[in-house]
Formats: structure tokens, sequence, C-alpha cells
């Protein structure tokens, strides 16, 4: 396939390797000279040199053939957002993944129609909350366009859902419990399941509803 | 009336103050704490200090309620982003976001947006007052 990619620093460039083994092709822009002067010796006529915010950069990379995909990698949230909604909009590019630079900025990228988001700062915290239980909910999966979170909670002995039949827990609207991992083995949520201690609940839950379901579920939080 | 100005430069700032000197209720935003002296000795509207990303600082400079806003930081792309949060999120009936890019102003003005391109209307303005001035035999409108 096709693939654009805006920005050349670490994440473009490898990107851009990566592609290329995979025997795509691949045509990466890169706005500074310093940094395309040594992109070039590696990757030769594959980097090309421009602000990929500018319309007429991105016809010169190829957007109106257009690319299967397009990454939008640079270092500014505001540029890969102008850039995605310009391969989008403009030029009917299928799928552009853009990168999060600033976590505050993500409400942002949905807002504006640009669903396929990374960000490591949200990765990276999302692995320390897994490493930290105590910290209540662990989002496992984030579903930007329906706007909902696969939640993991651990059930402790003082939870106020210890000893409770789901259907007569007060659960927040926006949430629903999937399934219980307990003693080795994952049972989905009926109405009668009762919670015990050491339960693990797997949940989905809209992003309003969060703190709700985390009092049901374990009470006042902590800290 | 309220409005929100983002980005108190000249631009910004000249904006600020003519709206506030037609009666309006103007809150202007801008990064640094200095551009506050643009605004002139006098400024009774409301000032913030903030990027414009950022919707705390939005919020802060009264979006909720306002009537209007104006983008105008030193850039094309964070303009874009912020009009359409104005547009989008907190449903600003009139926002007016300053692009000098003309490619960019012409691509999000066909989107929808109200955009000025200072470039295009400094290019036509040369333009006129050059043909005009030119010792050239030339019908005058």
């Amino acid at each position: 396939m096709y693939v654009v990619v805006a920005g050349g620093g670490k994440v473009g460039a490898n990107s851009t390797r990566t592609l290329l083994e995979m025997g795509h092709e691949v045509t990466m822009i890169e706005q500074r000279s310093d940094r395309f002067a040594i992109l070039e010796e590696e990757f030769g006529p594959v980097v090309m040199r421009g602000d990929a915010t500018e319309i007429s950069v991105l016809e010169r990379a190829g957007i109106a053939r257009p690319p299967e995909l397009l990454l939008a990698v640079t270092g500014d949230d505001e540029d890969n957002l102008v850039i995605s909604q310009i391969g989008k909009e403009g030029y009917g590019v299928p799928k552009a993944i853009a990168r999060v630079n600033d976590p505050r900025n993500q409400t942002h990228f949905a807002l504006l129609g640009i669903t396929q988001t990374v960000c490591a700062t949200t990765n990276i915290l999302g692995l320390v909350e897994h490493e930290v239980p105590e910290h209540g909910l662990v989002r496992l999966l984030e579903l930007q366009r329906e706007g909902l979170d696969i939640v993991e909670v651990q059930i402790e002995g003082g939870s106020p859902a210890v000893g409770t039949r789901v259907a007569g827990l007060r659960l927040p609207e926006g949430s629903r419990l999937i399934s219980v991992f307990r003693h080795g083995r994952t049972e989905l949520v009926e109405p009668g399941t009762v919670m015990r201690p050491g339960d693990q609940v797997l949940a989905v839950v809209t992003d309003d509803a969060a703190p709700a379901l985390r009092k049901t579920l374990l009470g006042a939080a902590k800290g | 009336m309220k409005a929100v100005v983002i980005g108190c430069g000249r631009v910004g700032s000249g904006v600020a103050k003519g709206l506030a000197a037609g009666g309006w209720d103007v809150t202007a935003v801008d990064e640094d704490e200095d551009a506050l002296i643009r605004l002139g000795p006098v400024w009774k509207g409301g000032f913030v200090v903030g990027h414009g990303m950022d919707s705390r600082v939005l919020e802060r400079a009264g979006v909720a309620d306002a009537n209007a806003a104006v983008v105008s930081t030193d850039g094309d792309n964070t303009n874009i982003v912020i009009g359409q949060v104005l547009q989008k999120r907190y449903e600003i009936p009139c926002v007016v976001v300053r692009i000098l890019d003309p490619a960019r102003a012409d691509f999000y003005a066909r989107r929808g947006m109200r955009t000025v391109c200072p470039t295009e209307t400094a290019i036509s303005v040369l333009l006129e007052t050059v043909l005009e001035a030119a010792p050239v035999p030339h019908e005058a409108a």
C-alpha cells in the first residue's frame, strides 16, 4: 500500500523504516533541514522536505492518489490535526492515524473527527495504572469513537458491592458489567452473579459514568 | 454582547479594542502576560493568560456564553484547531479565524469556517494601490 508519513522524528523515521521493510511504498515529509539531511542519507528519495501542513507539499507527496494510510506524527498536535483533516476531508484518505503529543489535547482530536490516535504518555500511564491495582478502574481499552472504555476493577473485601447480586447493585447509567474472573476462571456476569472479594470484574463504561462506577464497586475514591 | 479574542498580538489587541469601543464585553487571551500592555492603559475588559488549546483557559475567558470569537494567534494551525473547538464544543455562533496561508484559508472556508486571510488582503490591496498609482493611463472607477 501507499503511505504518507508526515514528520520525520523518531516516530516517523522508525515507522517509515518498518513500512519499507514490509514492502510498502512510503513518502515521508520533514520540515527541518538538519533532520532532512540525516534522513535523506538513509532514506534517499523516500523523504521529502517541506511543511506537511501546506496543501501544496501534501500534493507533491501524492496525497491526491490518495494513500491508503496517512500518519500524522509530527511533534505538534495542531499540525497533526490539520494534516489529518486535510488528508481525510480534502483528499478522501481512508485512514489517518495521528500522534497526540500532549494528552490534554486528546479531546480536540475526537471533536475534530480524528478518532485514530496514538499517545505515548497515555499508553505509559495506562501501564502504570495496571501495575498499581489500588488505583481503582484500570483502563484496558479505549473505544474513542464510541466514547467507551473497557475497564478492569479488583473487588476488595471492604467493597460495598461484596455479597450483593448484580441485579441489586445501583450501577450508574452508561455502565455494564461484562465478566468476573475468579478462581482462575472467567464467568459472564448475569443478574444473579454475586460479587466476592478478589473478583476481577470487566466492565464497559462511558467516560462520564466511570467515577460513579468506581464508587458503586469500590466505595469512595482513595486519595 | 460578549466576545472572546484568542491571541492578543497586534491584530488581536486591535480587534479587542475595536470591539470594546463598540460596546462589546471583551475578554482577550494570550500566553504572554505582557500582551495586556497592547490593550492600552484603560482596558476595562477581561484578560486571561494561557494557551488557547487549553479548555480551562477558554472557559475562564467565558467562551461558554460568548456571542463571538476572533482567533488570531501567530500560528495558522493553532488558529484552525481552536476555531473548530470554539465552534463545535462551545457552539459560539460567530467564530472568525485568521489564517495567513491562502491555501489553508480557502480549504477551511469551503468547509464552513469564517476565515480571514491577511495575505490575500495584502496582495489585493497592494496590487490595487500600485495599479492606481502607476503612471499608466487608467480608467478610474
